[in-house]
């Protein structure tokens, strides 16, 4: 058996280095990664700190804490942009290492269902605790 | 998938080992050898050499070991001063040229390796085609619209020729983009720390009228957006240049034209 490394392709390097042109987008990805990392900085100290206060605290207790509109909407911000960050993390690192194209394009898909349901999961937990007490 | 283990015909074993006896300054090279034509898997021959009869410089043993043990070793070399960019190669676990890395800056066997995750050709020499397409992708030449004076050069501010500072050095070497993890895993499609620093050099060009046209060939998840500010480029540059603060200027600009 050879060892020689064997080339089959015959296109260009050029042709190869340019492969499909620039897909035009990337940039608002880049910004919004970097924008709710910054805006989960003082959310999740909030809520740190929330969770210390109430810790013991009775559920009729945490009901009239999130029943405020500031609360319920710092909570659902922090749910949000949690499970946003956390999508858009997970599919930088899927599109790493993961060379199949369609392996990879469902492997995004499916983490951005389950990231999706979690969200949704997440806003209704708060919903039922702010409106429902 | 990336793959994190090599291929079993690329798996190295241990070498031939050339002693230097009698010599007052011995110092083992351990030097990657694989040779297309001999069927066998890469194996990593030990050369010993007494310092007190060789150059500083890595590059001069290499030399040193060509010449009087071992006239097989192959690797790239050309002006022995850290300007051609040549004698790019993995040195004690860091990219940088032979030429520019003093032998007494390693403690121990120095152990020698082709640029990581490169087609080697034969021993210390990789196929960079594919570095050298994506380079000449990014279209690295003057482009303008407004023709040069008749009597003279396109000129250029103090202010502006500065901007250029720190990207015109670069010698095109690779060992930053052949250092960068993310060009590992997707060589094929992410240009690399090199290519995007001269694309940043093209960018900064106050001369260069095509700004836009090169900013839009780049906004790609994969041709820019891999770079994750891993920094490898930056440490391992063996010319102190900073190609990840180019990357960032690049997604920088990418931002400043909507905003």
């Amino acid at each position: 058996m050879s060892t020689t490394p064997t080339q089959t392709i015959m296109r260009s390097g050029l042709g190869r280095a340019r492969g499909l042109g620039s897909a035009k987008t990337g940039a608002a990805h880049w910004f919004a990664e970097r924008v709710s990392s910054i805006a989960l900085v003082p959310l999740t100290l909030w809520f740190v700190l929330a969770v210390f206060r109430l810790a013991g605290a009775p559920r009729a207790a945490v009901g009239a804490w999130l029943a405020s509109p500031f609360n319920a909407a710092l909570m659902l911000a922090l749910v949000l942009i949690t499970f946003q960050h956390s999508a858009m993390g997970l599919q930088v690192v899927m599109e790493d290492y993961i060379h199949a194209e369609k392996t990879r394009l469902g492997a995004i898909l499916a983490m951005k269902a389950v990231t999706a349901i979690l969200a949704l999961m997440s806003v209704i937990a708060v919903l039922k605790l702010a409106i429902g007490g | 998938m990336a793959e994190f283990t090599l291929p079993k015909n690329s798996k190295i074993q241990k070498g031939q080992s050339h002693k230097a006896p009698g010599a007052k300054k011995p110092k083992a090279f351990s030097i990657y050898r694989w040779n297309p034509d001999d069927g066998k898997n890469p194996q990593m021959d030990t050369y010993e050499l007494d310092l007190d009869a060789c150059g500083p410089m890595v590059l001069d043993a290499l030399v040193k070991i060509k010449n009087e043990i071992d006239p097989s070793l192959t690797f790239r070399r050309s002006c022995r001063e850290g300007i051609c960019g040549s004698c790019a190669m993995n040195i004690d676990g860091t990219n940088t040229l032979a030429c520019l890395k003093p032998i007494a800056d390693v403690k121990g066997e120095v152990r020698i390796n082709p640029l990581p995750h490169m087609p080697v050709i034969k021993d210390l020499v990789p196929d960079l085609s594919q570095a050298y397409a994506q380079y000449r992708s990014i279209e690295p030449w003057l482009q303008s619209d407004t023709p040069a004076p008749p009597d003279g050069e396109r000129r250029q501010s103090k202010e502006e020729r500065a901007k250029m500072d720190g990207m015109w050095e670069c010698i095109l070497c690779f060992c930053c983009t052949t250092s960068c993890p993310s060009y590992w895993w997707n060589g094929d499609r992410y240009l690399g720390p090199a290519t995007l620093l001269a694309a940043y050099r093209w960018i900064a060009d106050s001369r260069d009228e095509r700004t836009g046209e090169r900013l839009d060939a780049l906004q790609d998840p994969f041709k820019l957006y891999r770079c994750h500010t891993i920094m490898n480029c930056t440490q391992t540059c063996p010319k102190g240049l900073n190609p990840a603060k180019a990357i960032a200027e690049i997604k920088t600009l990418m931002l400043e034209r909507q905003a």
